[in-house]
């Protein structure tokens, strides 16, 4: 997630020279850049123009009149029709039990792998690498038969436990190379002390590696909050959906005009841009930290 | 997906062993196996079994009911001759068009000169703040963000409203219905979709870069041009390679902005293999040809990952050679 540059990287060693070759053109890309991003901004100044507005002004005056009165109706029908705090709270649930769950997994498995070294690791890490690449349509299919005869389908159980796994593959992947490289004078002294390997692991590794686990625990989150396929499949009622699945599955539905339709994609955006700007600083941090290795 | 793989880029992949744990004697890292045995079990039952499984059924014919009637290789020869088959596998090169090809360059470009230019000609923050907003549509669930361009390409959406209020009325169109506009609209979108992500990865890939090189090279009397050449181009090259192997991946699975967009609609136009799997999973409920488009699917995505691995080894070993 945007890394952010907090440091300037020392514009003070321009040459002097440079500000005449450049007076001008530095403006125009200027220009040509931000007239891009602009571009890249326009379906939300769409999605904003006509989620508060009317159906009937809609009809009459169009998609790009701005409205003529704040209309809240559409927000207001779309929150209670699809019951929305009940998917804001399936969406939370599953994304924040795989973030915990899919950190502790991938912590474990590269415990065993990064520090432990047990044999056949390039091969076992390469394996989940690989595991994180495959088209979940490989896996659906026995996973939806299968949760339906033990009964998990229709859970959020049954998401929370596939996504767990998917993503603990690319963290064992991430957490493996990164306890590749953990300085063994510390793991030796708390061998010495008669630390056993679990305390090793709260006392010693977890501390050290909490910055990237936070970092991990948040891709996870957000990840898992923006998947689609498997939770379409799995999740079929008003009591499990998720956000996405919600505004998906009513897509084409009588009750979605217009303004209800930008309305319901409105609040649905609403979290994810929240993580965005309430994370984007821990995210930068975990990848900066990455790079000075 | 995008940031994790920022995170790789940075991060030397898979270690070299230091001699010093081969002295160790065996018995020791044993236990260790313990600590692997939650993951493993789950791996097993989550991804292993189910993989399995889709092979297997990709071998027989069933509906989802009953059992499944063992066909051999039916399923396979049948694609063969599926003319929506090779259609999706076609408008997949498109999607890596959409989602690699161009996010990559047009990447490189825009954070070459959002670093370089905007970002020391002008304050760094006007350069973090473009960068966002190329970034955004990466942290949105990219179905919600769908169903909004579904609607403003929609014949009575936006973008047609808006050709007439800029007097291009003539053009207006039902962009995702007519099959010879619904691929290129569709491949417009997945470029606004992804263009974000190479751009972050290769800013965040360029504060590595030694300022140095580029102020020995502007001493040196080189353009703008030359200096995007002969530092930036060669300097990111591991985020490159990790930029396109992860966005011909994605570009391979995409399913949520089709499912949104079109269905793989009008008339399979824009239908791809996630999508047509899907499809013939659920709505036609012919599970054993599913699992073949699946494991065909498969198949294609590792041996792409495979070939992109070796190259960026290649590559990689001959550098060390110079």
């Amino acid at each position: 997630m945007a890394v952010i540059i907090t440091e300037a990287p020392a514009p003070a060693r321009r040459p002097v020279r440079d500000r005449h070759h450049r007076g001008v053109s530095r403006w125009v890309v200027l220009t040509l850049v931000t007239l891009g991003a602009l571009v890249m901004l326009v379906p939300f100044a769409f999605m904003l123009l006509n989620a508060f507005k009317s159906p009937g002004d809609y009809s009459s005056s169009g998609p790009l009149s701005w409205p003529t009165e704040f209309y809240t109706k559409g927000l207001r029908t779309y929150w209670t029709e699809v019951n929305f705090p009940l998917k804001l709270w399936n969406s939370a649930l599953i994304a924040g039990s795989v973030a915990v769950l899919g950190v502790a997994v991938s912590l474990l498995n590269a415990y065993a792998l990064g520090i432990g070294r047990v044999r056949g690791r390039l091969w076992i890490v390469g394996l989940f690498l690989l595991a994180n690449m495959l088209p979940q349509e490989a896996l659906i299919y026995p996973l939806y038969y299968v949760a339906k005869e033990i009964g998990l389908y229709n859970t959020q159980l049954s998401v929370i436990i596939i996504f767990t796994v998917i993503q603990s593959a690319f963290g064992t992947y991430l957490l493996a190379s990164v306890m590749g490289t953990f300085p063994r004078s510390l793991l030796e002294a708390a061998a010495l002390d008669g630390a056993g390997k679990w305390t090793v692991l709260w006392r010693v590794v977890f501390p050290n590696l909490r910055p990237t686990l936070a970092v991990l625990l948040i891709f996870f989150f957000i990840w898992t909050w923006n998947e689609f396929l498997i939770p379409l499949v799995m999740l079929i009622d008003n009591q499990t959906q998720t956000i996405p699945v919600a505004l998906a599955s009513l897509q084409g539905d009588r009750l979605m005009d217009a303004p209800t339709t930008n309305a319901g994609a409105l609040i649905s955006l609403v979290p994810a841009i929240l993580f965005f700007l309430i994370f984007q600083r821990t995210l930068a941090r975990g990848i900066t930290a990455g790079a000075e290795k | 997906m995008a940031v994790s793989e920022t995170v790789v880029a940075t991060q030397p992949a898979a270690t070299p062993t230091p001699p010093a744990s081969r002295r160790r004697p065996r018995g020791r890292n044993a236990a260790y196996w313990l600590y692997l045995l939650p993951g493993a079990v789950l791996f097993i039952l989550v991804i292993g079994a189910p993989l399995v499984g889709t092979l297997y059924l990709s071998l027989t014919k069933w509906s989802g009911i009953g059992d499944p009637r063992w066909v051999g290789l039916d399923n396979y020869q049948q694609l063969l001759h599926d003319d929506v088959f090779w259609a999706s596998f076609r408008n997949t090169i498109a999607m890596i068009v959409a989602m690699v090809v161009v996010p990559t360059l047009l990447g490189l470009l825009l954070a070459a000169v959002l670093f370089d230019v905007i970002g020391r000609r002008f304050k760094p923050r006007t350069a973090a703040a473009l960068r966002a907003a190329f970034y955004l549509p990466q942290v949105l669930p990219v179905v919600v963000a769908g169903i909004v361009w579904g609607w403003i390409l929609r014949p009575d959406g936006a973008f047609n409203s808006l050709l007439d209020a800029v007097g291009l009325g003539a053009l207006r169109h039902d962009w995702l219905g007519d099959p010879g506009t619904a691929l290129p609209v569709v491949m417009a979108v997945m470029i606004w979709v992804q263009i974000g992500y190479p751009v972050v990865v290769f800013m965040a890939a360029l504060q590595r870069v030694d300022p140095e090189l580029y102020e020995a090279a502007e001493v040196d009397g080189a353009n703008w041009l030359h200096r995007f050449r002969a530092i930036t181009l060669p300097q990111i090259r591991p985020e490159t390679f990790v930029v396109a192997l992860t966005c011909t991946i994605a570009a391979l699975k995409v399913f949520g902005p089709i499912f949104a967009l079109t269905r793989g609609g009008p008339e399979n136009a824009t239908n791809v293999p996630s999508y047509f799997a899907y499809y013939t999973f659920f709505k036609k409920l012919q599970v054993g040809y599913g699992s073949a488009i699946s494991t065909v699917l498969t198949v294609i995505i590792i041996v792409v990952a495979g070939v992109f691995i070796w190259m960026q080894a290649r590559s990689e070993r001959r550098d060390r050679g110079f």
